[in-house]
């Protein structure tokens, strides 16, 4: 048996309603679990990119993509290792305001993690950090003991360490 | 929503006419060459249905008397014209009645299009009357489907839609239409769809690979074809026959590959998988090279993965790239339209005529012919068998009739035993196996080939699943002929519960109404036959009747197909008994 590995997923398409759901619909219909899930613009006009992360073998890896990039309206998919890649998560902590000043020690976690405040009121503040999901998990875990009341992360955001070749593609199509 | 312009061309300014949506849909099934159309109507479709009645005598709409039996009814015009099918109904129960069929023509890759009537676009999300999210629920199922809100959207995702339906591997779209779409007026324009962006139909051919598959080819000492429906859908019959005659390698099918070489021909050797023939299926673990050609190694077709075709190098010639190392690994991946790489491959590829490899090909149908086909076909027991009507049939038609089988016994019968002369000629629901299929599919194919004879092959089973399409028939009188193999039983679950179940016959058994008085309800010419001397003549007065015709053929209750490789088992493991 093959090992389960942590993939990342990139898929360019287009951007139409629907095209997620028939995404999902690959993953759910090989009854595989998505760990995280983004879509954002892509470096090319009018192209959106899903980032997609599965834990699964290469095998399932690659048939999944070859059926991802069958969809009509997607225009390419690849999947790479966390080691061909880079990636980082986000992540949001709303903390009461009254604990920046009692407790001192949460500055130095902040400073610390390299995270930033990104908002204070009188009643809470809003620390925002990027990077690896250990690091994240890593500040939580210092934070958690002085209550956290609201906690986020995104999903995986990545880019490849190797050329994804879409502009070609779509040149191509251009000259056709 | 926005639509991008996802056409090669920019429209060229033609002449614009100002229409509703409901009509700019039946400009556009005529630009695109539809005659027939298969549907239900009902209230969010009434817009489009209205528009029928004023181009009624342009576009002939056949009302079938369930949608599902409009989406069987398409998928055998498409089917035996290879011309994209089209079926169509409201929304709601409508809509979701259309999925089966959808489903069936998306394993089968048949060209379809559905259109769908939907709530106003108001009311989208609001729970109202009828309202199903049917792209949502069809999106699993579909090569593409999409939802009209705008009129204007309409004559660009209809042509976007026949482009998806019939190009590269062909499949199943639906458009989901709301009735605000339909209402509305705009500025019709018609352009086809050529190319889409995100979408390679074909994929370019690639001369290294057909290189190195003529090298295989040209080396290889036992070498074997398996060819599947993408001939058929790629139209290179004509290429298979030249290849196969010029490299003198037998050729096997897959069940939805036959006919595409003519059933008498000395290098056709029969069809591989479960219930298919014994040489192809145990050769297929001593050939040296398989050669497949436009088929998608089925676990129906290939039993055991991990014992299949082990010894053998593989060239997979495939136009759609996520069938490639899916489930057998391919040595040499040709992708590509089979006509062209055929084609390309022909020149590269010598002479040969593998004697002794045919050979063993002959021993084999023999131990075959002895251990089976004997007995399934001139049959020493008194009971009918369903081999023998098949062969009746062969003779009556002189294996030139399209033979739509259902799903069963009766259509490994069918498949095993039915000659066909020409290629399009067998229909069956073979990825999805859907009972119930094969009576509308049968309307659809006789309109899709009306100078044809077409005998509709259906257990008693699933005859029962869409035995009110007797009502189109009548309607239509739409020359059909049914042969219902009446055993009284779910035959093929109630072989595996013999088989596999100890004999426990778990729902299986049928208590059967009169089929002869039902089909002489909707005054269908109808007749009985439980004897074998009344046989011949029975099938002989059906097929020479110029009207729909239904045939009952009381058959022996509990016999079994085979060969029959077991669920799991590895095709040289076929069983003969």
């Amino acid at each position: 048996m093959e090992e389960n590995k942590t993939y990342t997923i990139s898929v360019y398409s287009e951007n139409n309603v629907g095209l997620l759901n028939r995404i999902s619909g690959i993953f759910l219909k090989r009854h595989i679990n998505i760990e995280s899930l983004n879509v954002s613009k892509s470096e090319i006009e009018d192209v959106s990119k899903f980032t997609i992360v599965i834990y699964s073998t290469e095998d399932w890896v690659r048939k999944i993509v070859g059926q991802i990039e069958k969809q009509i309206e997607v225009i390419k998919a690849y999947y790479h290792t966390n080691e061909e890649t880079i990636f980082q998560e986000s992540a949001l902590f709303k903390i009461a305001s009254n604990l920046l000043f009692d407790e001192r020690q949460i500055q130095n976690i902040i400073k610390d993690n390299h995270s930033e405040i990104v908002t204070v009121s009188p009643e809470f503040f809003v620390i925002s950090k990027s990077g690896r999901r250990e690091e994240i998990e890593e500040m939580y875990e210092q934070l958690k003991p002085y209550g956290i009341m609201q906690f986020v992360r995104s999903g995986r955001i990545s880019v490849s360490k190797s050329e994804m070749q879409i502009s070609n593609i779509l040149k191509e199509f251009q000259y056709q | 929503m926005e639509v991008k312009t996802l056409k090669k061309e920019e429209s060229k300014t033609g002449t614009k006419i100002r229409i509703s949506g409901a009509e700019a849909v039946i400009h556009c099934l005529l630009a695109e060459g539809i005659e027939t159309i298969y549907g239900y109507p009902g209230g969010a479709i009434m817009p489009i249905y209205d528009e029928l009645y004023k181009f009624r005598d342009k576009l002939h709409h056949v009302l079938t008397r369930h949608e599902q039996g409009a989406t069987h009814a398409a998928q055998g015009y498409a089917r035996v014209s290879g011309k994209v099918g089209v079926a169509m109904a409201t929304s709601g129960p409508g809509a979701t009645n259309l999925i089966t069929g959808i489903a069936d023509a998306q394993i089968d890759s048949t060209p379809m299009v559905c259109i769908t009537g939907q709530v106003a676009r108001h009311l989208l999300g609001s729970d109202a009357f009828q309202e199903t999210d049917i792209v949502g629920i069809s999106t699993p199922v579909t090569k593409w489907n999409y939802q009209i809100t705008e009129a204007s959207e309409i004559p660009e995702i209809m042509a976007k839609a026949f482009y998806i339906a019939k190009s590269g591997r062909p499949g199943p779209v639906l458009v989901d239409i709301t009735k605000n779409a339909q209402f509305e007026e705009f500025d019709f324009d018609y352009q086809k769809c050529t190319a889409i962006r995100s979408y390679t139909a074909n994929p370019t051919l690639n001369p290294s690979k057909i290189e190195e598959a003529a090298a295989l080819i040209n080396s290889a000492k036992k070498p074997m074809i398996v060819w599947g429906q993408g001939i058929i859908l790629g139209k290179a019959e004509e290429e298979l026959k030249s290849f196969v005659e010029k490299s003198g390698i037998p050729a096997a099918w897959t069940i939805l590959g036959a006919s595409a070489l003519s059933s008498s021909h000395p290098l056709n050797v029969g069809m591989v998988g479960m219930h298919g023939n014994y040489a192809p299926n145990v050769l297929t673990n001593e050939c040296d090279l398989l050669i497949a050609l436009g088929m998608r190694f089925d676990d129906r077709v290939t039993g055991d993965l991990s014992t299949y075709a082990k010894q053998a190098k593989v060239i997979h010639f495939e136009i759609d790239p996520a069938e490639i190392n899916k489930n057998v690994h391919a040595d040499v991946p040709v992708l590509g339209n089979v006509k062209e790489t055929l084609s390309a491959l022909l020149p590269l590829v010598k002479e040969n005529k593998h004697e002794a490899w045919h050979n063993e090909f002959k021993d084999r149908y023999k131990i075959e012919f002895d251990k089976v086909i004997k007995n399934d076909i001139h049959p020493e027991k008194e009971g009918l068998t369903m081999g023998e009507v098949i062969e009746q049939i062969n003779i009556a038609s002189n294996h030139e009739a399209v033979i739509v089988s259902d799903v069963g016994q009766h259509q490994m019968i069918a498949c095993r035993y039915a000659k066909f002369n020409t290629s399009k000629s067998n229909i069956t629901s073979g990825g999805l196996g859907t009972m119930g299929f094969a009576l509308p599919a049968a309307i659809g194919a006789k309109m899709g080939a009306p100078e044809r004879q077409v005998v509709a092959i259906i257990g008693d089973g699933g005859y029962q699943m869409t035995i009110q399409e007797l009502g189109t028939i009548f309607q239509t009188k739409v020359p059909v002929k049914i042969v219902v193999l009446n055993n009284e039983f779910l035959g093929m679950v109630r072989q595996w519960q013999q088989l596999f179940f100890d004999k426990r016959y778990a729902s299986t058994e049928m208590t059967n109404p009169n089929f002869v008085a039902i089909a002489e309800g909707y005054h269908i010419q109808a007749k009985k036959v439980t004897k074998r001397e009344d046989l011949e003549a029975a099938v002989k007065e059906m097929m020479a009747s110029p009207d729909a015709y239904f045939l009952e053929v009381g058959v022996e209750k509990e016999d079994n197909v085979f060969p029959m490789i077991p669920t799991g088992a590895s095709v040289s493991d076929i069983r003969l008994s």
